[in-house]
């Protein structure tokens, strides 16, 4: 099979108006006959299915969570870049695709990106008709700010409540929907396994998590917004309920699994304080506008941070990067912490931890000003470390937080299994190998609002005679059945280790070899105790209590055993890329200051993963990517 | 340290619960309440024992998924924190903590510490909103807030839906909750055309869902993660009367 990504003709500022000007519609009248499922309620998926049931389709949308409320997009702190240029600045839809494009290390794909920028700016207008309260300015306009690797100010804030706020639109519009009837929404349920009739998406197999049942449901089409796999390291700055499931899934089924390994690792998160750790907090990257990140000169210094005069300091971010300082792109901040830590300079009792000092701020601004910018910050980091920011410096290190890896889509945002959609981090399309600050939710919205209601006609129009298949139909029996053996093999393996034991296993040997630096050697050997883990839970995972209650460790065990697998992908994608790019740093690929090399003659590919059976080795396709309006450069920030 | 536990017990919302006792060897003054929850539950699991069920997810204080009652308050002992962010450095060694679900007759108990809070939702859904499809809005800063009323706005819309203020209430009244909600829309312009029909149907809403009126005791106020003001629920009753005399 040869990846088709459905690139539209036309100049790249014309691809998308062109486009959607020729994507056949569907009359109101069909539209009420077409169902449409829909697989998470975070910005990408309530953002969707209250578009679509806007448009008239019929759609019934599922989250794991007791409300669609509660997606993990509403911990995003920082904001959502749009290119508006109200801070007249030079910004413009060129502007935030070339630094989307550049940021991404040339990884990504030009025309999905113009898109991308092209519809942020209605993403702003959209939401604030909503009510969104964004930080505004004492004129009542609206406010923006900066955001690390770029140099101007396109970010929409909300305090540091972003993602809460876009949520909450976002959820106010599905509500609104529900309480129509156009939309169904089944909460505390957890897709299981898609089913395709034909080779089409028609449907899926979910979980009720509280009575325990299977339930069939029967869609035209099946769009998977269900978030990004970070937790296969166990710590990460992700809610403890994200997964990889519905992709895992989708993958097993046909879909190609695009650029597994480019995770991004987030260089300012509070660090592990000891085996308890649970997850990881994030402290915004907007801490970063002022905060200074720096390390003792010495070795093992065993001296409190205030208690170290200026000159024995090391602000290495200064002194490596002076063009970006402190505000490097996150791949090159979280690197650097990380060589800084192992060559011994690292802080706190761990020595796994670097300085962001606010000092100098403080002594410039006042307290008061920061404590009106970062405030809510502060709190929580005092919260959880019992530490006060305003007078020592803040201990952090960097965490997983991000996966720009995901299910490959074309243009239209469908996946190599047809009628099966992604959409959000769920996807891999729109940020490379390394993901900007602030768009990720851009990408949410822009996905759910104002791309996906529209592409989907295209496979939708040619669906309205199509009736509704009757659940059935031997492809729901059959996958219901197999999900029905994957819970029977769980629950009968009676052994005598927990589901995290064996996670946090995982996790350690990921975050070991592949995280913030791979080579060859470590890769292999990860692949290898990857595989033993998975050997070993299959063998001994106890899980308690019944499969047809509510059971907290089985939904955990369902989705640990898909990280199981997707570990060993990650890091055979990992393998096959010789080179470093963006989040992706093979130690091998390096120059001589420790700056990542690219490969583009041979790596300006999309790895896109095909599923070949249980304990195959997946087969490997490329789509080549075509640069006609950048030329690509080495990143420099110095 | 040590912490001696009283947890409730309920295997689902037919069943009848009772408080059961455990102890946690060496909890750690870093651990936040879930992960000594984490801990015990390791432990059920090893012995053979069915872990405690509850609900999380962020663990960051922003889902508003946890939600447990910790000596007899809400969220327990922290003012503005909930129970992901509540730290054991709060409590003593070989201090007894009693933790039982959310209670209000709207909640029914799903199994042990997990409530079902989809009243919540159905609240929203009769009003909670602004009527705009996508694609009709106009441009951004074609709309200007007066930054005081934006950071009002701001102020009420950071409820995280956890239902604290219900639990908290002796009447299970949902009134802050549902207040947020109409004041952070009702003090934005794009609220106007709505404003008195959503006081009207969400107020309606949650009547039926069988919450409990507010006697001004302030509870709810006093033990909101979010530390949302109670000044809302004045300016909900202003915009229902007003509602009232219009009809
Ligand atoms: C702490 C933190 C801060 C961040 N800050 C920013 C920021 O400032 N700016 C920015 O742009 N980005 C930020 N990000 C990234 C951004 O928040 C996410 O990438 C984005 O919100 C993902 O949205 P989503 O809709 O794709 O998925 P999610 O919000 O993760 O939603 C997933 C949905 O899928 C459902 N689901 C998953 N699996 C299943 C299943 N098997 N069955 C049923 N339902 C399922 C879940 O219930 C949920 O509703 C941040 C991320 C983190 C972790
Ligand atoms: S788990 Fe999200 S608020 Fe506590």
């Amino acid at each position: 099979m040869s990846l088709d990504s459905k690139i539209p003709e036309g100049p790249l500022a014309e691809k998308w108006t062109r486009y959607k000007a020729t994507i056949p519609l569907v009359n109101p009248a069909n539209k009420r006959h077409i169902e449409v499922i829909v697989v998470g309620s975070g910005l990408a998926g309530a953002s969707a299915a209250a578009s679509l049931a806007e448009m008239g389709y019929k759609v019934k949308v599922f989250c794991f969570q007791d409300s669609p409320r509660r997606a993990h997009s509403i911990a995003a702190q920082g904001g959502i870049n749009a290119a508006k240029n109200y801070s007249n600045d030079g910004d413009s839809v060129f502007r935030l695709f070339y630094d989307t494009i550049k940021g991404g290390d040339y990884r990504s794909r030009e025309a999905n990106v113009h898109r991308l920028a092209e519809v942020s700016t209605a993403i702003i207008d959209q939401c604030v008709a909503q009510g969104v309260p964004f930080a505004r300015e004492y004129g009542g306009l609206l406010d923006n700010r900066s955001f690390g690797g770029v140099q101007v100010s396109r970010t929409f804030y909300a305090r540091g409540q972003t993602g809460q706020q876009l949520l909450l639109g976002a959820y106010s519009a599905l509500s609104r929907q529900i309480g129509k009837k156009q939309v169904q929404m089944y909460n505390r349920h957890e897709m299981l396994e898609v089913v395709t009739i034909d080779g089409k998406a028609r449907g899926i197999i979910a979980r009720d998590l509280v009575s325990g049942k299977l339930e069939r449901h029967f869609g035209h089409a099946v769009v998977l917004a269900s978030g990004g796999y970070g937790n296969v390291f166990f710590l990460s700055t992700n809610a403890m309920g994200s997964n990889a499931t519905a992709a895992w899934k989708a993958y097993k089924k046909g879909a190609f699994f695009g650029n597994p390994c480019f995770t991004q690792i987030h260089p300012t998160c509070i660090p592990v304080s000891g085996d308890h750790q649970s997850k990881l907090t994030l402290m915004s990257e907007s801490l970063r506008n002022d905060g200074r990140i720096w390390v003792p000169k010495k070795q093992n210094d065993p001296r409190k941070g205030v208690d170290i005069p200026e000159d024995e300091r090391d602000y290495y971010l200064e002194r490596r990067y002076p063009a970006y300082g402190n505000l490097v792109p996150r791949d090159i901040a979280s690197r650097a912490a990380k060589e800084r830590c192992d060559a011994g300079y690292g802080v706190g009792a761990s020595k796994m931890a670097v300085y962001l000092d606010f000092s100098d701020a403080i002594q410039r601004l006042g307290k008061d000003v920061i404590a009106a910018r970062y405030g809510n910050l502060f709190e929580m980091y005092e919260k959880i470390t019992g530490e006060n920011p305003y007078e020592r410096p803040m201990r952090i290190y960097p965490a997983v937080h991000y996966t720009m890896g995901g299910l490959w889509v074309d243009y239209n945002l469908m996946t190599t299994v047809e009628g099966l959609y992604a959409t959000g981090e769920c996807n891999f399309s729109d940020h490379g190998a390394n993901r900007l600050g602030a768009s990720a939710l851009m990408q949410g919205l822009a996905d759910g609002y104002f791309v996906l209601p529209i592409t989907i006609g295209a496979f939708l129009s040619k669906d309205i005679r199509t009736k509704a298949i009757p659940t059935d139909h031997p492809a729901f029996a059959e996958a219901e059945q197999a999900v029905q053996n994957q819970i029977n093999r769980l629950m009968n393996v009676k052994g005598t280790e927990t589901v995290d034991h064996f996670h946090k296993q995982l996790g350690k040997v990921m975050w070991e070899y592949c995280g913030m630096g791979r080579n060859a050697e470590g890769l292999k050997k990860g692949q290898g105790m990857v595989r033993e883990i998975r050997e070993a839970f299959w063998k001994n995972v106890r899980i308690p209590g019944t499969a047809d209650s509510l059971n907290p460790e089985l939904e955990k065990a369902l989705r640990v055993a898909d990280y199981l697998e997707l570990g060993e992908l990650m890091i055979a994608d990992a393998l096959n890329r010789n080179e470093s790019c963006g989040g992706h740093f093979r130690e091998e690929y390096q120059d001589e200051g420790g700056e990542a090399l690219r490969n583009d003659d041979e790596y300006t590919y999309v790895a896109a993963w095909e599923f070949k059976g249980d304990n195959q080795a997946p087969e490997l396709h490329k789509e080549k990517l075509i640069f006609e309006n950048v030329k690509l450069v080495q990143r420099s920030y110095k | 340290m040590k912490i001696n536990l009283k947890v409730w017990r309920q295997a689902n919302t037919q069943s009848k619960g009772d408080f059961k006792d455990y102890t946690v060897n060496e909890v750690s003054e870093d651990m936040s309440f879930l992960e000594m929850f984490d801990v015990l539950n390791e432990e059920l699991v090893r012995k053979g024992e069915e872990p405690v069920a509850f609900d999380h997810d962020c663990r960051e204080g922003i889902c508003g998924m946890c939600s447990m009652y910790i000596n007899g308050r809400a969220h327990g002992p922290e003012q503005g924190t909930t129970t992901c962010q509540l730290h054991m450095r709060h409590f003593k060694d070989g201090e007894t903590v009693v933790v039982e679900p959310w209670r209000a007759q709207a909640f029914p108990v799903l199994k042990d510490l997990v409530v079902d809070r989809s009243a919540f939702d159905r609240i929203i859904q009769s009003g909670g909103f602004i009527s705009v499809n996508t694609g009709n809005a106009v441009d951004a800063n074609s709309l200007p807030v007066p930054k005081h009323n934006a950071e009002l706005s701001f102020d009420a819309a950071a409820c995280i839906g956890c239902g604290a203020c219900v639990a908290a209430c002796k009447n299970a009244s949902a009134m802050l909750f549902v207040s947020a909600k109409v004041s952070q829309l009702a003090l934005l312009p794009q609220g106007q055309p709505e404003r008195y029909n959503r006081v009207q149907a969400m107020v309606h809403q949650m009547d039926l869902e069988g919450f409990g009126n507010c006697t001004n005791t302030g509870a709810c106020e006093a033990e909101c993660p979010k530390e949302i003001s109670i000044s809302n629920i004045a300016r909900m009753n202003r915009d229902f009367m007003v509602a009232k005399i219009a009809e």
